[in-house]
C-alpha cells in the first residue's frame, strides 16, 4: 500500500511516542513500529518507559505506559521529544503531553475522553487541551474504540475482547502517517495467534481499518523520514540487557570455560539472569541466590572451581556484595559484576536511569581494593562489553565491574549481527598438571597474572583466602613490607589491563575549543549534541570513555590541545572527580543532571553553546 | 569414581603450622577429618575444603587438599557455587556457630533447602572464639559472656532444628573427643548425595570451656549419650539397660526389666524416615531429663540440586535448535540489508 495523497513532509528523524493504559498493549504496539521502520531501512532507537507499580489503578496518571521510537537518519538516541504522541486515554495525555514538541501531532482516542476518565487522570475540567495549554499542538482526536468496534461488529466476538485490538488500529493510524508496510506487522500478528485465526484476522482487519481511516481524514499529512545510510549484513534488534546476558556466553564460548551466574533479582538489572536462565542449551548455570551476598559468593566459589563466573545487579545490590568482592580482588580470581545502574541512594529510582555508581564501582570497598571497571555505551555494545568484562577477567585474573544503566539495559537498538569469528579467543592461565612446585601467586613477569590451578588437577592442591599471604607461596603473612608489596602489586596488575585497552577517539577535530567528555550510557546524546554543533561549524570535539579503570592510554594527550575540558554525566561529578585526581593538571568544567532521566541533546547544547561562548 | 587410591591421614596434612591454643578441640576434629578423608577412597585432588571466618575456619589451611578461607559467613555460598560448577569435587565447609547460624544463618537455611551435594562441619563450641568471647546463636540462655555480662537474653538455635526447618534431608551429631564416632559419621556423610550437616561439639578451653562438659563428663557420659544407628534399638547406659520409648507424644527414657520393659518396647532408629517428627523429638534431646543424641539422626535421600540442573541443561542442550553463539545472534526476528 503506498500514499496517494502527494502532499508530504520530509524529515531527518521523527520521534512518535506510544503511550496509554498499561493494559493497552503500547509496548508491543512501539515495537512493531520500531522493527517495521527497522525492516525499511530506518536507524531506530527505542526506548519503554513502563509504570513504577506493577498493576497501578486502571485509568490513572501511576498505570501509563510508555514506548518511544526514534527512526530515521543519524540515530544516536531514543529522541528527546516526541514529534508525534499516541495517547490512548487522558492519563496517557497528561503524563505525556510535556515529551511532545510545541507544534508537534497529538492522536487521541476521542473515545476514552469520558468524564470518568478524565478525573481519573486528574483533570478539573473536561477540556483537557485547554487546561493543559495544548493549543499549540495538532490534536487529531480519532475515534479510536468505536471504530475499532464498528470493524468488528460481524465477528462474533464479545466488546471486551474486540476492545484488545484496539491498538492495532492506532498502529495502522500511525502506519500511515509514516508510510510504512503493514506486511511486517501482519506477519507477527500471524505467528502469535497462529493458535486462533479469528484473533489474526480482527487484528489484521483493526490495523487496515486504521490504516485507511488516516488516509481519509484530512488532519493527518503523511511523512517521508530519511533512511539511514546502512552497511550491508543482517540485523536484529536487541537491547542492553539482553546483549549483555549475550555478550557474557560469548566470552564463554570463546575461553571454552562454561557459564556461571551468580544472582538475586533487582531492576533494572534482573532481564540478564532471566535471559542466561533460558541459556540452558550453552551449558550456562544460574543460581538464583537468597540475596547478593550469595550471588556474588557462588560466583567466586564458582570461580574458584574454574568457571567464568559472573555476578548481576544494580546499586543496592552491589553495596551488598562489596565485602565479597574484595575477597576475589585479594585471591585474584576473575570474575564479572555486572551493575545496572539506577536512580539512588538507597532503593531511589528503580526504573530510572542514573550514572551515579561509578566511584562505588572504583571504590566501593574495604582496603585498597582495585578491580577493573569499564562501561558499555549503547544497548547493543552492552555485548562487546560484557564479552570485555570477561576477557579481561580471565586474561588478568581479576574481578571487573562492567556498568551499564536503566537507559541502555531496556532501551533497544538495531544491531549488525557481528561474526563469532571477528571475536578473539580467550586464554585464561589455567596452571597445567604436572606443573611443579605450583604455587599460587608466581606471577606472569609481564602483566603480573598469577595462574590459574582448578581444583581436580592432581598435584596443584593449594589453599587460598581472605588473609594477607606471600606472594608466590600464598602463605598467610603479617609481616608489615609484605604487605605493602602485595597492595601494589594488585594495583600494577589492574594498572597493566592497559595493554588490552584502547585508545581513545576524538569525534571532531583533535584540537580546540571544547572538548565535551562523557563516559557509559550518554554515549548517544552526547555524540547528536556535538553532532549537530559541529555542523553549526562550533569549535567543539567529543571523547567517550568505555574504559574506566585503567583509563586509555592517549588520555591526557588527547585533554592537553583543548582550551576547555567539559564532563557531562548522570551524576554530581564522580567521573570528573575521578579524573581531577588521575590528571590534576587540567581544569575541568562539569556538566551534571540527577533527575533519574537521560540528558536531552537540547540541553546539552544549550549549556556547550554558553562555555563556547564565556570567554 | 575413581579407582581405588591408597592415602593416609598424612597425607592430608599441609605444612602450615596449627595454630589454635593447645587443647582446643578443633586439633581433634582436624585429625578425625583427615583420618576419615584418607579412608574414602577419594583423591586428594578432587577435595575442596571451603571455610568462612573463624577459630574453627582456619581449617583448610591445614589441608593438603584445595582449600578457601574465605569471609565471615559465606562458605557455604561459596561451597555452593564450588559444587553446582564442578560436581565431580567431594566439597566441604567448615563452620563455626557464629559463622553458620549467625551472620552465615540465611545461607545455612537456604542450603539444606536446595539439598546440594555437600558436606557442611559446625564446629559448635557455643561462642564466638576468634573474637575473644562474645556469645553466639547457640549460646545457652543466661550464659555470661563479654558480651552479656549479666547473662544472655536470647533463646540459643539448636542446628539441628534448623536444618529440619529448613526441609534439611541430613543431619548427625557428634563431639569433638569422640574420634572415632566422628569418623564413622564423616565417612557416611561423605556417601550421603545431598547437604550433610555435622553438628561436632567442640570445646573452647579459652572462652567456653566445657560447655559440653556435662555430656563429655568421663563418669557420666555413657549415660548422658545415646549414639543412635540406623535400624538399631535406641539402647544407651553405662550398662546398656536404658532406652527411649514413645510416651504419647513424646519420648521418655526408662530402664529395660523395670515396668516389664523389654528391648521389643524400646524405637528402633529410622534415619532413612522421611517425616521429620521423630528426629525432631530426638535433635531436641537434652539432659538432664535426656541423653544427647549423636549419631546420624536422620539420611533421608532424594535427588540434589546439581543433579537436577544437570538433568535440565541435558535437556535443553538435546532439544534446543541453537548449538553456538552464531546460532544464537541469528535466531528470532532478523532482516538483511
Ligand atoms: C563481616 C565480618 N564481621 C565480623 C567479623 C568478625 N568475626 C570474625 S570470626 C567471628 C565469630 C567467630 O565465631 P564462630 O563462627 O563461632 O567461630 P569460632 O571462632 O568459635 O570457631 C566474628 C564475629 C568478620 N571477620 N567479618
Ligand atoms: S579460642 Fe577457643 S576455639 Fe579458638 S583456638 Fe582457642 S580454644 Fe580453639
Ligand atoms: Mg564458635
Amino acid at each position: 500500500m503506498t500514499n496517494k495523497i502527494d502532499k508530504v513532509i520530509e524529515l531527518d528523524h521523527v520521534v512518535i511516542r506510544f503511550s496509554g493504559d498499561s493494559g493497552d498493549g503500547m509496548q508491543l504496539t512501539g515495537t512493531l513500529f520500531s522493527d517495521t521502520s527497522a525492516f525499511m531501512g530506518n536507524g531506530i532507537s527505542t526506548f519503554p518507559d513502563y509504570p513504577a507499580e506493577i498493576r497501578a489503578p486502571q485509568g490513572t496518571v501511576g498505570g501509563v505506559s510508555g514506548f518511544q521510537v526514534h527512526f530515521g537518519h543519524d540515530i544516536n538516541t531514543p529522541g528527546d521529544y516526541a514529534d508525534v504522541l499516541v495517547a490512548m486515554n487522558p492519563a496517557a495525555l497528561k503524563a505525556n503531553a510535556k515529551w511532545t514538541k510545541l507544534g508537534g501531532s497529538i492522536i487521541l482516542d476521542k473515545d476514552a475522553f469520558t468524564a470518568k476518565n478524565l478525573e481519573k487522570a486528574g483533570y478539573k475540567t473536561d477540556d483537557p487541551i485547554k487546561e493543559d495549554n495544548l493549543g499549540g499542538f495538532n490534536i487529531i482526536s480519532a475515534p479510536i474504540s468505536s471504530m475499532t468496534q464498528e470493524t468488528l461488529k460481524d465477528t462474533g466476538m464479545d466488546n471486551k475482547t474486540i476492545l484488545r485490538s484496539k491498538n492495532m488500529f492506532a498502529l495502522g493510524m500511525c502506519y500511515y502517517l509514516f508510510n510504512r508496510e503493514l506486511t511486517f506487522t501482519e506477519k507477527f500478528i500471524e505467528t502469535k495467534f497462529k493458535k486462533v485465526p479469528a484473533v489474526i484476522e480482527a487484528n489484521k482487519k483493526v490495523l487496515k481499518a486504521g490504516y485507511n481511516y488516516g488516509y481519509n481524514v484530512q488532519e493527518l499529512t503523511p511523512y517521508k523520514v530519511a533512511a539511514e545510510e546502512i552497511s550491508k549484513g543482517t540485523y536484529r534488534n536487541i537491547n542492553g540487557n539482553t546483549a549483555t546476558a549475550w555478550g557474557l556466553v560469548a566470552a564463554s564460548e570463546k575461553s571454552s570455560l562454561p557459564l556461571f551466574c551468580g544472582s538475586y533479582p533487582i531492576t533494572p538489572a534482573t532481564d540478564i539472569l532471566h535471559e542466561l536462565a533460558k541459556l540452558k542449551n550453552f551449558g550456562v548455570k544460574t543460581f538464583q541466590a537468597e540475596d547478593e551476598i550469595g550471588g556474588v559468593t557462588s560466583a567466586i566459589g564458582a570461580s574458584f572451581a574454574g568457571n567464568l563466573a559472573v555476578t548481576t545487579t544494580s546499586g543496592p545490590g552491589l553495596a551488598l556484595k562489596g565485602e565479597a568482592i574484595g575477597l576475589a580482588v585479594i585471591t585474584e580470581l576473575p570474575l564479572v559484576i555486572v551493575n545496572v545502574q539506577r536512580g539512588g541512594p538507597s532503593t531511589g529510582l528503580p526504573t530510572k536511569t542514573e550514572q551515579s555508581d561509578l566511584l562505588q564501582a572504583l571504590y566501593g570497598r574495604n582496603g585498597e581494593s582495585p578491580v577493573a571497571v569499564i562501561a558499555a555505551s549503547t544497548p547493543s555494545n552492552c555485548f562487546h562489553y560484557a564479552f570485555q568484562a570477561g576477557k579481561i577477567a580471565l586474561e588478568h585474573m581479576t574481578p571487573v565491574v562492567l556498568l551499564t544503566d536503566g537507559f541502555l539495559a531496556n532501551g533497544t537498538q538495531p544491531w549488525k549481527i557481528p561474526n563469532m569469528e571477528d571475536y578473539p579467543e580467550i586464554k585464561a592461565p589455567i596452571a597445567k598438571e604436572g606443573t611443579e612446585n605450583y604455587m599460587p601467586y608466581l606471577r606472569n613477569e609481564e602483566n603480573l597474572v598469577r595462574e590459574w590451578a582448578i581444583p581436580g588437577t592432581p598435584g596443584l592442591e593449594h589453599r587460598i583466602g581472605g588473609l594477607e599471604k606471600m606472594d608466590k607461596t600464598g602463605a598467610v603473612s603479617y609481616v608489615p613490607e609484605n604487605h605493602q608489596v602485595m597492595t601494589d602489586l594488585r594495583e600494577e596488575k589492574v594498572a597493566r589491563i592497559i595493554a588490552d585497552v584502547p585508545d581513545l577517539e576524538i569525534i571532531g577535530e583533535d584540537e580546540g575549543d571544547l572538548l565535551v567528555v562523557g563516559w557509559g550510557g550518554t554515549y548517544g546524546h552526547l555524540l547528536t549534541a556535538a553532532h549537530d554543533m559541529q555542523k553549526e561549524g562550533k569549535s567543539i570535539s567529543f571523547v567517550h570513555f568505555n574504559y574506566i579503570k585503567p583509563l586509555p592510554a592517549n588520555t591526557k594527550d588527547v585533554f592537553k590541545k583543548f582550551k576547555k575540558i567539559l564532563v557531562a554525566e548522570l551524576n554530581n561529578g564522580q567521573f570528573v572527580n575521578y579524573l581531577r585526581s588521575m590528571f590534576p593538571e587540567f581544569t575541568y568544567l562539569q556538566y551534571n543532571k540527577v533527575m533519574g532521566l537521560p540528558f536531552t541533546s537540547i540541553e546539552l547544547m544549550d549549556n556547550f553553546n554558553k562555555i563556547l561562548e564565556e570567554k | 569414581m575413581a579407582a581405588e587410591v591408597k592415602l593416609t591421614f598424612k597425607d592430608f596434612k599441609s605444612d602450615q603450622e596449627v595454630r589454635w591454643c593447645a587443647g582446643c578441640g578443633d586439633h581433634a576434629i582436624l585429625n578425625s577429618v583427615q583420618k576419615a578423608m584418607a579412608e574414602m577412597g577419594i583423591p586428594k585432588e578432587k577435595f575442596a575444603v571451603i571455610a568462612g571466618i573463624g577459630c574453627s575456619s582456619r581449617f583448610p589451611y591445614y589441608m593438603n587438599t584445595y582449600g578457601f578461607h574465605t569471609i565471615h559467613g559465606r562458605g557455604a555460598t561459596i561451597a555452593s557455587g564450588v559444587k553446582v560448577a564442578n560436581p565431580d569435587l567431594s566439597v566441604w565447609v567448615i563452620n563455626g556457630d557464629g559463622d553458620g547460624l549467625a551472620i552465615g544463618g540465611n545461607h545455612f537455611i537456604h542450603l539444606n533447602r536446595r539439598n546440594i551435594n555437600l558436606n557442611l562441619l559446625l564446629f559448635n563450641n557455643e561462642i564466638y572464639g576468634l573474637t575473644k568471647g562474645q556469645y553466639s546463636p547457640t549460646t545457652k540462655e543466661g550464659t555470661k559472656t563479654k558480651t552479656s555480662p549479666y547473662g544472655t537474653i536470647e533463646q540459643p538455635f539448636n542446628p539441628g532444628e534448623l536444618v529440619l526447618g529448613a526441609q534439611g534431608k541430613y543431619f548427625a551429631r557428634t563431639i569433638d573427643v569422640n574420634m572415632k564416632l566422628t569418623q564413622e559419621i564423616l565417612i557416611n556423610a561423605q556417601k550421603h548425595k545431598g547437604t550433610s550437616v555435622v553438628e561436632i561439639l567442640q570445646n573452647c578451653v579459652i572462652f567456653s570451656n566445657g560447655v559440653h562438659g556435662f555430656y563429655t563428663d568421663k563418669e557420666n557420659k555413657l549415660d548422658r549419650q545415646i549414639v543412635l544407628h540406623h535400624g538399631e534399638k535406641m539402647i544407651f547406659g553405662k550398662n546398656n539397660d536404658k532406652g527411649l520409648v514413645l510416651d504419647g507424644l513424646k519420648l521418655k527414657v526408662v530402664t529395660l526389666g523395670e515396668n516389664g520393659i523389654t528391648e521389643n518396647d524400646i524405637l528402633t532408629h529410622d534415619a532413612h524416615e522421611e517425616t521429620p517428627f521423630l528426629h525432631w523429638m530426638l535433635i531436641a534431646m537434652k539432659g538432664p531429663d535426656f541423653p544427647i543424641a549423636l549419631g546420624v539422626i536422620r539420611e533421608v535421600r532424594t535427588t540434589t540440586y546439581e543433579q537436577k540442573m544437570e538433568d535440565q541443561i541435558a535437556e535443553v542442550k538435546a532439544k534446543s535448535p541453537i548449538k553456538n553463539m552464531t546460532d544464537l545472534l541469528h535466531s528470532g526476528s532478523t532482516w538483511t540489508v
